[in-house]
């Protein structure tokens, strides 16, 4: 017997009611119900992180969340990130000047991954960031650049912040 | 994976309650249940999510223990400044593991309770044969590819590595399991598979985990954890030691040494033989190294995990290195 389920899922900002069942994961929920396509789905097992999200403002794999899970919950995904006038987030300008990507699938999960590892404060160093995006597989090998274009994001939030604080 | 239905718990007692019921579990981080459910490992009819419920996730630590709460997150504690300091091994066995995006998922009590990673266990449709799934069923393991399967706590019928980190670290420092009606020390929470590798631990029907706490100690103070890989990072131990020191007042005689191993045996493993090699003794690398070759008594190789008995006692060696002030 198939059950479903009601949900109301608040995603970047907006809320959204489906019918789902309960086994339905987040990530199957933003790319069937809610044709949010922007986030990838790689393994679907928890080793790739091509599903990236943000839940409360934290990262987290989509792919090991039931949708059910999240409710009363923030989820932001990368369709959430840039300016309600379409500036691009600091993180998406520096992976475009960096080149950080090839094929660009795990792009959107690295940039998500990437944007809450500098608000952690875990990108000090290139072996913080390393170590800290490690849950971020690149099959065309775009390390390198990525670690420069999250470096960089890092660096132009600190000053930003300074600048902030010294206004 | 298989369709259930999905209950959100808004007590412990609720909870408890509910996953009485035939072919109910209990949902927390999901990292392993729901990966399982994928594997076609786990088949539950009924979620009990638990993940909702309020003030099970607090994290003190006061000069007599440190309390964790089950649904604490891996990332919560790891980067807890009072763990960072009272218990420097506890914080790095939760940092070193898994991805970020994972610990921010995963909870304390569903991490103590995660499952191994043997690759035929994860393949019911492909190795019908796997004595921890289906009793009775035999093991594929051995005979077959066993590269990262245990060397030490094996049995004829199960050779299935325990693959977590924390757990480690909580057995070196003597931490105990909150039951709610019992609380139990982790070493004794995990058995060893015997002839009954489907039981893992001594949790029964009824009961969940509510929380750990660990004593504060010297040792503990004074300690390190060590993870060799695979690859760098986001990987599980090929071995793991956490160790801790605690000196005489002449700074070089060890008056408590803390050892436990990770990646080599089918319960987290505490190594009392190398700690009572090296109580008592000055601390040099010759004492060192002869004692952490007493954690590989009794272990048994299968193929290709051989490696393991000569990996471990390095791995010890070096922790205990760092610890001391002589790496
Ligand atoms: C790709 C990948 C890499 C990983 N790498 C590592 C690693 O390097 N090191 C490491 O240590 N771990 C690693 N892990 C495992 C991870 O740490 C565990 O999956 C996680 O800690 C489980 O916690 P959870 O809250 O998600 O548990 P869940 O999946 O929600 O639950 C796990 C089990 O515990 C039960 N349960 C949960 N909470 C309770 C409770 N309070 N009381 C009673 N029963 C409960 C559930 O019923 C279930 O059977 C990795 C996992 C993945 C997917
Ligand atoms: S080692 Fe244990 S878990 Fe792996 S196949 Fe054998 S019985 Fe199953
Ligand atoms: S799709 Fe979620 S981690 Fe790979
Ligand atoms: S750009 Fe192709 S996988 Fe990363």
């Amino acid at each position: 017997m198939t059950r479903t389920i009601h949900v109301t899922l608040d995603i970047n900002g907006e809320m959204h009611s489906l019918d789902v069942e309960p086994r339905v994961t987040l990530l199957d929920a933003l790319r069937d119900h809610l044709e949010l396509t922007g986030t990838k789905k790689g393994c679907d097992q928890g080793q790739c992180g091509a599903c990236t999200c943000h839940v409360d403002g934290q990262r987290v794999l989509s792919c090991l969340t039931l949708a059910a899970q999240v409710e009363g919950r923030q989820v932001t995904t990368i369709e959430g990130i840039a300016d309600d006038d379409g500036t691009l987030h600091a993180v998406q300008r520096a992976f475009l000047e960096h080149d950080a990507f090839q094929c660009g699938y795990c792009t959107p999960g690295q940039i998500m991954s990437a944007v809450a590892c500098i608000r952690e404060g875990h990108a000090g160093s290139d072996a913080e960031i390393r170590e800290y995006m490690s849950g971020n597989l690149c099959r065309c090998g775009a390390y390198n650049s990525i670690v420069a274009a999250v470096r960089e994001a890092a660096e132009l939030t600190a000053g930003v912040r300074q600048k902030a604080e010294a206004a | 994976m298989r369709d259930f239905s999905y209950t959100r718990a808004s007590s412990t007692e609720d909870a408890r309650k509910a996953a009485l019921e035939a072919g109910a579990m209990i949902l927390a981080g999901g990292t392993t249940l729901l990966d399982l459910a994928k594997c076609g490992v786990a088949e539950p009819d009924q979620l009990i999510d638990i993940s909702h419920i309020r003030g099970l996730d607090g994290i003190a630590v006061d000069d007599r223990a440190a309390t964790i709460g089950a649904l604490a997150k891996m990332s919560a504690v790891a980067d807890h400044p009072e763990i960072l300091s009272a218990f420097p091994a506890v914080s790095q066995s939760l940092s070193l593991a898994a991805s970020q995006q994972l610990r921010n998922m995963a909870t304390i009590g569903g991490n103590l309770l995660q499952r191994t990673r043997c690759p035929y266990f994860r393949d019911p449709s492909t190795f019908p044969a796997c004595n921890k799934r289906e009793p009775g069923s035999g093991c594929s393991a051995i005979g077959g590819v066993t590269r990262n399967h245990a060397v030490l706590g094996t049995s004829e019928y199960c050779i299935a590595t325990y693959p977590g980190d924390l757990a480690v670290a909580l057995v070196a420092f003597d931490a105990e399991v909150n039951l709610g009606t019992r609380t139990v020390s982790v070493e004794d929470f995990f058995l060893a598979p015997g002839d009954t590798p489907e039981k893992e631990t001594v949790i029964a029907p009824g009961e969940m985990i509510m929380g750990i706490s660990i004593p504060v100690s010297p040792a503990a103070r004074h300690s390190t954890y060590l993870k060799v890989r695979d690859r760098q990072s986001y990987e599980f131990a090929a071995a793991s030691a956490a160790v801790g020191l605690e000196f005489e007042t002449d700074g070089k005689t060890v008056r408590g040494v803390r050892v436990a191993l990770g990646g080599v045996a089918t319960r987290p493993w505490r190594a009392r033989a190398v700690e009572q090699a090296l109580v008592g003794k000055v601390l040099t690398e010759e004492a060192i190294a002869s004692a952490a070759a007493l954690a590989m008594e009794g272990a048994v190789a299968h193929g290709a995990n051989r490696y393991k008995i000569e990996l471990a006692p390095r791995v010890i060696a070096r922790a205990l290195q760092t610890v001391g002030g002589l790496a």
